[in-house]
């Protein structure tokens, strides 16, 4: 199904997947809103002197803003295992790393601009482009060569085997990484060379109603780059050959072995772009948190996958949906959370975790996903 | 017997000597006595110690596997291993203590491998949140006998809990529980001599088992990889729990950890091992920590023991077999009446009691615990000793867990202080390293074509099939070669210390083992027919002989 006329085309490519994101944050905001709202209604104090629903009332700008942006990032490292998963049927363990080494990739990017001067001179969008291309192409490389080296000799094999070789690789990444920064620079915490430069850092002010919300100019760019990335990412899947031959494959290897499509060839393709959308997300991610370390692909991986698993494993759409929706959870559990004397923010992780469980348990193949029988 | 055929290669009768127990039994022999007095001859003062200890010590470790591996009738293993494990290593320990402190971790480890096992081996389960069990136990002691200020010790006074000013449940008072540090262990109202620690491995087997029970219910209906992810965010969750209980009611002290954690009496074993380190002419300056340390060498193996004991009586039952069947085809399983659920939870909880019972004993010798103990990273480690050794074997758990633990604490440890002692003479690598690297990389590339080749004719083709690789393997040689050369390492960076790269090594070994040894070093024969039943085909249709001359020898040894 092509296109047909450059009316089509803007609906399909254009319209549709941006009406798409905006109906998953309107709607996962809007659901989180009520909720918090009930928790404040059945705790209207949770410490003295607190009124909850005036706190939901003058943070819902900033929680719903904060969880567009980890939304987002989750949304994009998920596109990887799902993409992954989707042809190859394999979690990709070492995801995580991908997404890690982007962030430092992203950091080495800037600190070149900061000893060039070109920092303050050079056009923001110009810098941040190239430094989240650069993290991409070096992700997106890495992980074709994890592939090439790791997982591709054991095709076939039980799945166990893959999935033990994957958590091997994504330890030998972390030390790596940390081995490299010893060796160049003997210190592990990489602080990107962003602090007083006003087009990443100075606070835009935001008036919603009566308040102001302080936006920062890097959750703009998450925002920006992740729409951008995630159209591009659905016309190429949707609207290309190399797509559809990626959607061939995911649906059955052997026919589109048997059709004339380069197998193994799709599968690099699909690690490549998987993992380039990792470590696009990892650059934006580092310019948006200041610094990082060789261990900060962990959690946010973990909670990628969570995302890829809620939204329905194997399905694009379903990592967008995913991820969006656990980046919201987050950001209203952070904010609600905060005023709780026993649980508070340190337990944030863990509903991560909760989420993931109760999937799972009532609907293992996620909001979007297929149910899928195993075949005997 | 048949005559030996005169195209045997010397390798092959020298393993046929090795067939006869007499000799064989003079080789271990000897092999003992060598390892045994390299040990005792090491000197500490000594710059290049580490690297000599590094290397020596293995050969104690590795003993006992020798042994079993041997044709000796099963009297002399079951007495040699009495000898090695119950005789020399004690008298080892005594004489430098770091020694039995390893292999009281190796045998805490072995037991969480062959727990692992359980659970990965037999029943086909991934569990990569395994350490949380060892955490449970190692808890359930610490909380209780710690000198920390827990609401165990001081007591506990629960705010009521409101909703919209409706008060759900009245506040109430909760009496200290434990005394600890006075050797008394008080819980509710009964008071407990310090000998309830043996009480506690019970409590710690029942606890993991129970809590292997409450994390399996809900995770065994997913199949293999995402229990493997949802299991590795149990094991967070448990670690966060663990983190953060420090308040409002101060359970497990938060992050700090519990620090003066009782250990029980060993006082009794002072008198003898002060008599037997007189009779070695060793003096001890503090007998009390080695006596300690004694108690715990032999609580470890008897553990061992027991769970060895378990294992092979289990996978030898119709619930070894019910494993079995999970693991190899689940629905098939189902189809032939296998309860699934229940054999699940307990493949979850028996290998979870396992964990429990030496994280009692974990607790008790560290005495201290602490979150940071029981992460991710502890997991893999004991994933990476089940995976080593061979998923499905009881020896190979053993011996990965041997392994690993010695890489892990003795082997990377000692590099580590290797480096800074040759910081601080500043020793500089001599040029000859250079022809030894290249050397050695080229021996190890030829020896893999080799090993790959059946005919002279075919090593050409193996070469070029091989080129890029071998080319990459030895230009990347070469480069490191020269940085090798006339290097000081007064310049080694400070954060580069090799032990705190486990991941590094793990890592590359996990990798490597999937690539090359999926089936382990020791695999039970299951197994290797699993991972290998195409090639295995392959090669017997290809070299008849080959296959026809093994069968002789298997004749031959009277299988």
């Amino acid at each position: 199904m092509e296109a047909r006329s450059p009316a089509d085309w803007m609906y399909r490519f254009l319209l549709f997947p941006l009406g798409q994101m905006l109906a998953f944050i309107a709607g996962s905001a809007f659901i989180l809103t009520l909720l918090a709202y009930g928790i404040a209604l059945l705790f209207p104090e949770p410490r003295p002197n607190i009124v909850l629903a005036d706190q939901i009332g003058r943070q819902l700008p900033g929680m719903v803003i904060s969880g567009i942006t980890t939304g987002f990032v989750y949304a994009m490292i998920a596109l990887g295992y799902t993409m992954v998963y989707g042809v190859l049927k394999f979690i990709n363990f070492a995801h995580s790393e991908l997404f890690m080494v982007g962030s430092v990739v992203g950091f080495e990017v800037f600190l070149v601009f900061s000893a060039q001067a070109m920092l303050l001179t050079w056009h923001p969008v110009l810098l941040v482009a190239i430094a989240v291309l650069s993290a991409g192409l070096v992700s997106g490389l890495l992980a074709v060569t994890m592939e090439r080296v790791a997982y591709r000799p054991l095709r076939g094999a039980p799945r166990l085997v893959p999935l033990i070789s994957a958590i091997g690789v994504s330890f030998f990444m972390v030390d790596f990484v940390r081995a490299l920064m010893a060796i160049t620079r003997n210190d592990f915490n990489l602080t990107y060379p962003l602090n007083g430069v006003d087009w990443a850092r100075a606070p835009i002010p935001l008036l919603i109603g009566t308040t102001t919300v302080n936006l920062r100019p890097t959750q703009i760019i998450i925002i920006v780059g992740a729409v951008l990335m995630l159209l591009f990412l659905n016309y190429f899947v949707n609207g290309t050959k190399l797509g559809r031959g990626i959607r061939a494959v995911s649906q059955d290897m052997t026919t589109a072995g048997l059709m004339g499509i380069n197998v193994n060839r799709i599968i690099a393709l699909t690690f490549f772009v998987g993992g380039a959308f990792g470590g696009a997300a990892g650059a934006l991610f580092g310019m948006n948190v200041g610094t990082v370390t060789p261990f900060v692909g962990f959690f946010p991986g973990l909670k990628a996958f969570i995302a890829a698993v809620l939204g329905g494993i194997g399905s694009v759409t379903g990592a967008l949906l995913g991820g969006l929706t656990l980046g919201m959870i987050e950001s209203f559990l952070n904010g609600v959370l905060v005023y709780f004397p026993v649980f508070g923010q340190r337990y944030t992780d863990i509903f991560a975790f909760a989420v993931l469980i109760l999937i799972l348990i009532f609907r293992p193949s996620g909001i979007l996903g297929e149910k899928v029988d195993e075949k005997v | 017997m048949t005559a030996i055929p005169s195209s045997l290669s010397p390798l092959a009768a020298l393993r046929r000597l090795y067939r006869q127990p007499l000799i064989a039994g003079g080789v271990l022999l000897a092999y003992v006595a060598l390892a045994l007095l390299l040990l005792l001859n090491l000197d500490r003062r000594d710059v290049w110690f580490p690297q000599y200890t590094m290397l020596v010590f293995p050969l104690i470790v590795f003993a006992p596997f020798l042994v079993l591996e041997s044709p000796l009738p099963t009297l002399a293993k079951g007495l040699s291993l009495a000898l090695l494990l119950g005789v020399a290593v004690p008298l080892i320990g005594i004489y430098d203590s770091t020694y039995l402190e390893l292999m009281i971790q190796i045998s805490i480890f072995s037991a969480l491998a062959l727990g692992l096992n359980i659970v990965v081996g037999f029943a086909g389960l991934l569990d990569l949140g395994y350490i949380a069990f060892f955490a449970v136990g190692a808890y359930i002691w610490a909380v209780f006998t710690s000198v920390a200020d827990t609401i165990f010790r001081t007591g506990f006074e629960f705010a009521p809990l409101t909703i919209g000013g409706n008060t759900l449940i009245a506040g109430f008072n909760v009496a200290p529980m434990a005394v600890a540090g006075t050797g008394l262990i008080t819980v509710g109202s009964i008071t407990l001599p310090l000998h309830a620690f043996y009480l506690f491995i019970f409590f710690g087997v029942l606890l993991a088992a129970v809590a292997g029970i409450l994390l399996g219910l809900p995770v065994l209906r997913l199949r293999g990889d995402y229990l493997a992810i949802v299991t590795l965010g149990f094991g967070e969750i448990i670690r966060v729990l663990f983190n953060n209980l420090g308040e409002p009611g101060n359970i497990t002290n938060g992050a700090q950890g519990l620090h003066g954690v009782m250990q029980p009496g060993s006082a009794f074993l002072i008198d003898p091992v002060n008599g037997i380190a007189g009779v070695m002419g060793v003096t001890l300056r503090t007998p009390a920590p080695v006596a300690s340390q004694m108690l715990f060498y032999f609580l470890a193996i008897g553990i061992v023991g027991l769970i060895i004991l378990l294992a092979q009586r289990l996978d030898n039952s119709p619930i070894g077999r019910a494993w079995t069947a999970i693991r190899e085809d689940e629905v098939a399983a189902i189809a032939m009446g296998v309860p699934l659920v229940r054999m699940k939870l307990l493949a979850f909880a028996t290998g979870a009691a396992c964990a429990g019972a030496v994280g009692v004993l974990y607790a008790a010798k560290q005495t201290f615990v602490s979150p940071e103990s029981f992460s991710l990273l502890q997991s893999i480690n004991i994933l990476a000793m089940v995976i080593v050794g061979g998923m499905g074997g009881i020896k190979g758990a053993l011996l990965g867990a041997s392994i690993v633990t010695l890489l892990n604490l003795h082997v990377l440890t000692n590099f580590a202080l290797q480096i800074n002692a040759l910081r601080n003479i500043d020793y500089v690598i001599p040029a000859g390293s250079l022809f030894l690297t290249l050397a050695l990389v080229t021996a190890l590339v030829l020896y893999i074509i080799w090993r790959s080749t059946r005919s002279i004719y075919d090593a050409g083709q193996q070469l070029r099939s091989r080129l890029t690789g071998s080319v990459i393997t030895l230009v990347l040689a070469g480069l490191l070669a020269t940085r090798i050369v006339d290097f000081h390492i007064a310049d080694w960076p400070s954060q580069l210390t090799p032990d705190k790269y486990q991941r590094f090594v793990f890592g590359i070994l996990l990798v490597l083992m999937m690539l090359f040894r999926p089936e382990g070093l020791l695999p039970s024969a299951r197994r290797k027919l699993e991972l290998h039943r195409e090639e295995t085909v392959h090669e017997a249709e290809d070299i008849p002989d080959l296959d026809q001359r093994k069968t002789d020898d298997d004749f031959a040894a009277g299988r």
